[in-house]
């Protein structure tokens, strides 16, 4: 395997990227390799192709946002800083951060991964999960075996569950709210990204 | 009402008391009765009355301790002050002490005492069937990593640790002169290692603690049974072969032994998790009985791996764990409660008589070999080792754990190694030749449990609640949040893909797959495959619960016009919407406990049953809200049948003809309504059907244009009623019952606020035979149980309600609504002096 600060160092800006991230070396190294794996050409930079190329995000309901997330739309690449800090979303969340800090929110905070789920849903970006936005993530979620209607009425509910300021749509406070009693660090973190 | 309270409780400890004088009194006679059974063998004639005590004595002593366990309980749990502080597992400890005592003080000798068999095979089972059924396989599997480390790495050092510690304290001299060898001690340790699964959930079920750090515990007690019966096993083997004779082999064939008797019992468990889920597969013909299979079947599995000489805790534990979901699926919905409830009383019940024996059992004097060291030493090595052994093994497992198990919840882990029934019945196991001082090693165990299970139990609340470790959230899920848990889950599987991990989400999503695609297919009826889904169930029971909200809504307020009646619903909603919203949370609040906690979420959400009505007329033709109108429909036929019921037979015979009733009724009501106009101060008694002359005013709603309607809404009998000006202070409450009577014309909105101040609880008993045949037409509703009880009445209401006596429409009434129902909630209303109490109760809880 050779010495990690070696191989540390063919990761272009990996320093900056721990110290952004909290991500450790081997974390980096590890996605690092990914990286290298999913970038088939070895352009420097995944494409939505390459995501599309994983198999399972293709019999994933909600495949497409995850990539969505990871490539902005009208933005076509991704180059390694950016994938790393996409992923910094999924680290649990640290213990010793606290909000008196003066540095920016890291990523792995509680609201930045309510935030990243919340943009899930919202995919026209304007702050607020709307109707159709809902109905088009159970639509996706749900499969075949609910009807049209059905699936109104669950939303309909959804809404109205979440809906304090009843304007018809989910703001992102709403949304944070109302799902205020999950453990979020339990359900938005990956083991190995520790 | 306190003093009432302890009248009530000394005259049930009495009850209690000739009970058990009675038990042992009739236990007494038995021993004489033997004797003229023996002689008895001459008759002379044919006895018509023969007392034949020895023919029935085993069952009837066994049902008489049922009984005694039961009473012991409900009067433990009637005082909620006392359970508030002492658990209750603790003081049916304390109450089998008692009986112990007065056994001992009238047979001189233990009669009663829990044997081995008894406990394993009886009582045993079904509590663990009961864990297994209701475990919650997610995070059940998700900790399964950390349970298991606890239960084996955890179980063994304890008995280890223990053993080795209390043989040096031997060496040392610390206990005097007893016989005991190395063996014998660790072959103690092993029973006294393990953490016992009842006490666990005696205790913790009262806690509350946030759910990993009970599933780590409660996991760890269900789970650890493998390795204590191995453990136990072997050492008893050990003492039995002797120091000399072990070797290797023999150490080996003690660690194989481990791995065949856990996995062995739990894959006896899970065939016989498939079998049930099959079975149920095919019980469409014979749902009376298809919830029996679950308890034979499981039963039987426990058996089966008792007679393998498995672990045969395990086995029932995941004969539980793995068919919960099918036969979830696949029974009716009714055998699914079935089960349920049976399921609770059983294991409730079996737990009741546990620590009720446990208590008696202490009460011999045979059994207690007082050794000063060895008992404290025990106490002591059992209690700190067990607190080492759970930081030691935390700490190592928070290296890899994704959310590390704080400091707090591991200081609560520890002092949760409760031991229990299971370590007193492995001590009884104990063999006497081989063991010496066995009575010793039984004493010392009851120490060590009452140790743990009254001492800690105790102090475990203000424990929890001093380190603020944190407490489970109320589970009320709502559909955002269960459609974002499924989100979320679907990302960390993406996730893990996109990074080219393999982690435990995706293990979980291969397991899904392959569950779905296969053990659901298998085990599951097709129609039941179809329908599962888990958003949509979630909101089917949302539905479900709403709609019964709704209805309890409704007849809290006296009305059930609306649920049918959709003018009336639109009218009544627009006019009362916006007064009504304050109200709504607190009105939900009260309607269910379950509710409380939950009232932040829908703090502004002005009310729930309203609101849903919109939901209920969106998707009238969906399936779940044909079963809302149909359960609707089936709670106000219900209650109307029981009015009709009592009515018909009890008092009323007559009246048969239905106009005749309407009639009577509406003469009534008319003279009524004059009465009240000419009294404003209303000291006219009521001129009908009145049961209760002392009231002394009575008002009824003013209702202009319904009498000659012909339809009329009444609720109860006789005279709603309340003073007038000075009925804020002149009220008494407990002139006990004044049954009301509310009218309002279908069809027109509501006309009636029934939430009056009717405080009668047992106003239905009373209703008059024209009320009792009017529920056949369909427009009139009765005003069920809980929409009485639940009605304000402290003074401030009244002076609120007092418009209501010169207002006709019922506007004012649903103002009013807001203030009750905050304040009922402390409110008790006394029972009324004259009649019988109500027995209805059950209508209150739709």
């Amino acid at each position: 395997m050779g010495s990690s600060s070696s191989r540390l160092d063919r990761v272009p800006g990996a320093k900056d990227l721990m110290e952004e991230t909290g991500f450790s070396e081997t974390n980096i190294l590890c996605l690092y390799d990914r990286f290298e794996v999913l970038d088939r050409e070895e352009r420097g930079y995944l494409r939505l192709e390459d995501f599309e190329a994983i198999q399972q995000l293709a019999v994933n309901p909600i495949g497409d946002r995850i990539i969505g997330a990871f490539v902005f739309p009208g933005r076509e690449t991704l180059d390694f800083p950016s994938f790393v800090r996409v992923l910094a979303h999924f680290r649990p969340t640290d213990t010793t951060w606290s909000r008196s800090g003066s540095q920016p929110e890291p990523a792995n905070s509680r609201t930045r991964k309510l935030r990243f789920a919340f943009s899930l849903y919202d995919q026209d970006g304007d702050g607020k999960i709307s109707r159709a936005e809902l109905t088009e993530m159970l639509q996706a979620m749900l499969g075949m075996q609910v009807t049209d209607e059905q699936l109104q009425s669950i939303v309909g509910r959804a809404i109205q569950e979440a809906d304090l300021d009843r304007d018809g749509a989910i703001s992102f406070d709403e949304f944070k709210k109302s799902v205020e009693k999950v453990d979020i660090d339990h359900k938005m973190s990956t083991r190995f990204l520790r | 009402m306190p003093v009432s309270y302890v009248h009530l409780w000394l005259w049930r400890s009495v009850v209690l008391i000739c009970l058990v004088l009675g038990v042992s009194a009739v236990n007494g006679e038995s021993k004489s009765d033997t004797h003229h059974h023996g002689n008895g063998s001459s008759i002379t004639g044919i006895p018509i009355v023969s007392f034949k005590w020895h023919h029935v004595e085993t069952p009837y002593l066994i049902v008489l301790w049922i009984l005694v366990a039961g009473v012991a309980k409900m009067v433990i749990e009637a005082n909620h002050h006392v359970t508030s502080v002492i658990p209750e597992s603790a003081l049916l400890i304390c109450v089998g002490f008692l009986f112990g005592g007065i056994i001992w003080g009238a047979d001189q000798k233990q009669t009663f005492s829990l044997t081995p068999t008894v406990f394993f095979f009886y009582l045993l089972p079904q509590i663990i069937l009961d864990a297994g059924y209701f475990m919650p396989n997610k995070l059940f599997f998700s900790n399964l990593g950390g349970i298991l480390i606890h239960a084996v790495i955890g179980t063994c050092w304890n008995a280890a640790s223990v053993g080795l510690s209390l043989w040096g304290c031997h060496q040392g001299g610390a206990m005097g002169d007893i016989d005991i060898g190395l063996l014998q001690y660790l072959l103690f340790g092993s029973l006294i290692a393990a953490v016992d699964p009842v006490a666990v959930i005696a205790v913790f079920e009262e806690v509350h603690v946030n759910e990993v750090l009970f599933i780590m515990v409660f996991g760890e007690s269900l789970l650890n049974d493998g390795v204590t019966v191995v453990l136990f096993n072997v050492f008893d083997a050990f003492v039995s072969l002797g120091g000399e004779k072990i070797n290797a082999v023999e150490i080996i064939k003690g660690i194989i032994s481990f791995f065949v008797v856990a996995f062995g019992g739990s894959l006896v468990g899970f065939v016989f998790g498939l079998l049930i889920s099959l079975l149920t597969r095919c019980t469409k013909n014979i749902q009376i009985i298809e919830a029996g299979f679950i308890f034979v079947l499981g039963y039987l599995s426990y058996l089966t791996a008792e007679m393998l000489s498995l672990s045969a805790i395990l086995s029932i534990a995941f004969c539980g764990i793995c068919c919960q979901k099918y036969i979830n699926a696949n029974m009716d919905e009714k055998s699914v409660i079935t089960v349920k409830y049976v399921m609770k009383v059983f294991a409730n019940g079996s737990e009741t008589i546990i620590f009720l024996f446990l208590g008696i059992s202490a009460i011999d004097k045979t059994i207690w070999v007082w050794n000063t060291g060895f008992i404290l030493l025990t106490v002591f090595f059992v209690f700190v080792y067990r607190c080492i052994g759970v930081f030691f093994l935390t700490w190592i497992q928070n290296k890899f754990r994704l959310v590390p198990l704080e400091v707090m919840d591991r200081i609560i882990m520890s002092y949760g190694g409760l031991r229990g029934a299971v370590a007193y019945g492995l001590a009884m196991m104990l063999d006497e030749n081989k063991i010496k001082e066995k009575n010793l090693m039984i004493g010392t165990t009851l120490i060590v449990v009452y140790f743990t299970v009254i001492l800690q139990g105790i102090t475990m609340k203000p424990l929890v609640t001093w380190l603020k470790v944190k407490r489970a959230s109320a589970n009320e899920i709502t559909l955002i949040e269960k459609v974002q848990n499924k989100v979320f889950d679907h990302m960390l599987v993406a996730i893990e893909d996109i990074s080219g991990q393999i982690g435990h989400n995706y293990m979980r999503d291969k397991w899904k797959h392959f569950e779905e695609k296969w053990m659901s297919w298998f085990l599951m009826k097709p129609s039941a495959r179809k329908k599962h889904d888990l958003v949509f169930d979630v909101f089917h029971q949302l539905n479900l619960k709403d709609a019964m909200n709704y209805v309890a809504e409704g007849e809290r307020r006296g009305s059930l016009e609306f649920i049918r009646n959709e003018t009336a619903f639109i009218d009544f909603k627009k006019k009362f919407a916006d007064e009504y919203s304050e109200a709504m949370p607190d009105i939900t609040v009260d309607m269910s406990d379950s509710y409380a906690a939950h009232s932040s979420m829908r703090d502004t959400v002005p009310s729930i049953s309203l609101e849903l009505h919109d939901q209920n007329t969106n998707g009238l033709r969906e399936t779940e809200d044909i079963n809302t109108h149909h359960l609707l429909q089936q709670h106000l036929y219900k209650g109307r049948k029981q009015h009709r019921h009592k009515y018909s037979r009890s008092h009323f015979t007559v009246n048969q003809d239905e106009n005749e009733v309407q009639e009577i009724f509406q003469r009534t009501m008319r003279t009524r309504l004059e009465s009240f106009k000419s009294t404003k101060m209303g000291v006219a008694p009521p001129k009908t059907i009145t049961k209760h002359p002392k009231k002394d005013q009575q008002q009824k709603m003013p209702n202009g244009k319904s009498t000659d309607n012909g339809k009329y809404c009444h609720c109860d009998d006789d005279d709603f009623e309340f003073s007038g000006d000075d009925g804020a202070s002149g009220y008494d409450p407990s002139a006990g019952s004044f049954p009301m009577r509310v009218t309002y014309r279908p069809g027109a909105g509501i006309e009636n606020p029934v939430f009056m101040p009717d405080l009668d609880p047992m106003a239905p008993m009373q209703i008059p035979p024209w009320l009792a045949e009017a529920e056949l037409d369909s427009s009139t509703v009765a005003l069920s149980q809980r929409a009485q009880t639940g009605l304000p009445w402290t003074p401030s209401n009244l002076q609120r309600l007092a418009p209501l006596r010169i207002s006709t429409r019922s506007t004012d009434s649903f103002m009013m609504a807001d203030v009750p129902a905050s304040q009922r909630q402390d409110e008790h209303l006394p029972p009324p002096p004259p009649p019988p109490p109500p027995s209805d109760d059950d209508r209150g809880h739709l």
